[in-house]
C-alpha cells in the first residue's frame, strides 16, 4: 500500500502566527484563550465573552487588497497555505497534478452577516459585488488554489468539526488513487462574531467561564462546561513517500491511513455508545494496515463538553478495551480552543510533530479528572516511543466521525 | 453640491486604489480602466457602488458600461452631482 507522508506544514492560531510558534507555545503549556474586547460583546449582552482569536491578525500578514477580497476564514487559509507550501519547498510538479482538498465548517459567515447589515442599513444597491465570492463555502479552497496556481481541482470538505481531519483522509485517498502528485489539505474557521457565539451558547455548547477564560477549556475535567470557540487555519502538504524522496523533500511523518463514518444518531449529540466513532477508529487503523494494539498515542477530539468527552472515551474503550487506560492522550483544545472546521487540521499538525519529535503536548486545566473518564491524559510534555503510531480524532455535529493514523518515519 | 473635476478625480483615485491597489498617481485623465489600469469587471462594479456612496450620486447599471475611461467617470459624477 502506498505510503503517504507530510512534507510541509503551516498554521495560524491563537497560540502563534505560524506552525512552529503554535507548537512551541503548545509545548510550553500556554493558553491562547483571552477575553474578547470588541464592543459588540457588551452591545449584544453575549453570555460568553471570550474566545481564541488568532495571535497574529491577518491584516499584519496580508496586503490590504487581499484582506478586502477574502472572508477572514479564507485570509487565514491563504496565510497557512503559503507557509506550508514554502515549508514543503514549493514542489515544482505540473500544476494539473496538484490538488487542493480543504475544509471549513461554517465558511464565510462574517462576510454574509456584514453584507446583510449593509443591505438593511443602506439598501440593496450598496451590497458589494464581491459578497458572494467571499461568502461561498468554497472560498478558502479556491483562494488557496488561485494563490498557489494549482489546477488539480479545489475541493471543499464540509463536515462540521470533523472537516479538517476528513480533508486529510481525503488527501490520502486522492494520492493512493493516483489522481494527484501533491495534495494541499487542511482546514480553516473564523466565526468569532456575535451570532455564532449566541447560537452556540443557545445550545449550551459553550463554556461560560467568563471570569477565567484561560481555564475554561478543560477536557476531561469534572468541572468542564462546554467548548471554547477558536479560530485559525492549518495546512498540510501530502505526497507519496516515493515522490517526496525523489525530490529530496524533508518528511515530517506518515499519514498511514484514515476513515470517515457517520452515526445516524442525533444532529448534535454523539452516539453515547460510540459505535460510529469506534468504527472510524478501527477502519482508519485497517486502512493503515494496523490494529488497535499498535496505537501508542492519541490526540483526542476532546472539546471539553460534558457529553462529548465521555462519548469519545466510550468509543475508545470499545476499540481498545482496558488498554486504553494506558495509552497517552493529549487534549490540545485545552490550549487552542475549538477551531471547528480547522481543528482537525491543526490537531493533525500537532500529531505529526508528536510523531516526529516523539513528544506529547500537555493538556491544560485538568484539575480534577472526571472519574468516568479514566484515560491516561498527558498533563506535562511527555516523551513518546521512537515509533509513534497515533490517532487523531474529530467528531462533528451531524454525526460525522473522522480519524487519521499518523506514524513516525 | 457639485465638486470640481479635480476633487472628484482625487476621490475616485482613492476609491480605485482602495479596491484594487492601483497607485493613486496612476488614476489620471486619459487612462482607460480596463486597458491601462487593468481593472477587472468585478472591481469596476465595486468601485461604482463605493462611488455612489462617496459622491452621493446614482450610476445606473446601463451607464456603467459606458464609463470606460477615468474622464468618463469623473465627467459623469460631476454632472450627476448637478
Amino acid at each position: 500500500m502506498t505510503t503517504i507522508v507530510v512534507t510541509g506544514i503551516g498554521a495560524t492560531s491563537c497560540l502563534g502566527g505560524n506552525a512552529r510558534d503554535t507548537w512551541d507555545a503548545l509545548l510550553r503549556g500556554e493558553s491562547g484563550i483571552r477575553p474578547l474586547t470588541e464592543e459588540w460583546v457588551q452591545q449584544h449582552e453575549l453570555p460568553v465573552t471570550f474566545a481564541g482569536r488568532v495571535k497574529v491578525p491577518a491584516a499584519e500578514v496580508l496586503e490590504r487588497i487581499e484582506i478586502k477580497r477574502l472572508d477572514p476564514s479564507a485570509q487565514l487559509a491563504v496565510i497557512a497555505a503559503r507557509e506550508a507550501w514554502a515549508d514543503a519547498g514549493e514542489p515544482d510538479d505540473p500544476k494539473e497534478r496538484i490538488l487542493v482538498d480543504f475544509a471549513t465548517g461554517i465558511g464565510g459567515l462574517g462576510t454574509l452577516l456584514d453584507a446583510w447589515d449593509v443591505m438593511k442599513e443602506k439598501g440593496a444597491r450598496r451590497v458589494l459585488p464581491m459578497t458572494i465570492p467571499m461568502l461561498m463555502p468554497n472560498a478558502a479552497a479556491a483562494a488557496i488554489s488561485m494563490d498557489l496556481k494549482t489546477r488539480g481541482g479545489a475541493r471543499t470538505c464540509v463536515s462540521a468539526c470533523a472537516s479538517g481531519t476528513e480533508s486529510i483522509a481525503n488527501a490520502v485517498d486522492h494520492l493512493r488513487a493516483g489522481i494527484a502528485d501533491v495534495v494541499i489539505c487542511g482546514g480553516t474557521e473564523s466565526v468569532i462574531h456575535p451570532l455564532p457565539i449566541a447560537a452556540f451558547a443557545a445550545m449550551h455548547a459553550l463554556s461560560t467561564r467568563n471570569d477565567d477564560p484561560a481555564r475554561a477549556s478543560r477536557p476531561y475535567d469534572k468541572d468542564r462546561d462546554g467548548f471554547v470557540l477558536g479560530e485559525g487555519a492549518a495546512v498540510l502538504i501530502l505526497e507519496t513517500k516515493e515522490h517526496a524522496e525523489a525530490r529530496g523533500a524533508k518528511i515530517y511523518a506518515e499519514i498511514a491511513g484514515g476513515s470517515v463514518s457517520s452515526d445516524a444518531h442525533h444532529i448534535t449529540a454523539p452516539d453515547p455508545e460510540g459505535n460510529g466513532a469506534a468504527r472510524a477508529v478501527v477502519d482508519a487503523l485497517t486502512n493503515a494496515g494496523l490494529t488497535p494494539d499498535d496505537v501508542n498515542y492519541i490526540n483526542a477530539h476532546a472539546t471539553s463538553t460534558p457529553v462529548g468527552d465521555i462519548a469519545e472515551y466510550t468509543a475508545l474503550h470499545k476499540v481498545f478495551g482496558d488498554r486504553i487506560h494506558e495509552v497517552p492522550v493529549s487534549a490540545t483544545k485545552s490550549s487552542t480552543g475549538h477551531l471547528l472546521g480547522g481543528t482537525g487540521a491543526l490537531e493533525a499538525i500537532f500529531t505529526v510533530l508528536s510523531a516526529q519529535e516523539k513528544i506529547a503536548p500537555p493538556t491544560l486545566n485538568l484539575d480534577n479528572q472526571d472519574e468516568a473518564i479514566p484515560l491516561n491524559v498527558v498533563v506535562e510534555p511527555t516523551t513518546l516511543p521512537d515509533n509513534v503510531i497515533a490517532l487523531s480524532n474529530s467528531f462533528g455535529f451531524g454525526g460525522h466521525n473522522a480519524v487519521i493514523v499518523v506514524r513516525s518515519v | 453640491m457639485a465638486q470640481s473635476k479635480d476633487e472628484v478625480l482625487a476621490g475616485l483615485a482613492t476609491l480605485v486604489n482602495d479596491e484594487t491597489g492601483v497607485p493613486v498617481e496612476s488614476v489620471v485623465f486619459g487612462k482607460s480602466f480596463a486597458d491601462d489600469l487593468d481593472i477587472d469587471s468585478i472591481s469596476m462594479m465595486t468601485i461604482v457602488v463605493n462611488a455612489e456612496e462617496e459622491f452621493g450620486v446614482k450610476i445606473p447599471d446601463d451607464k456603467v458600461t459606458e464609463l470606460k475611461t477615468v474622464d468618463d467617470a469623473v465627467n459623469y459624477i460631476v454632472s450627476a452631482q448637478g
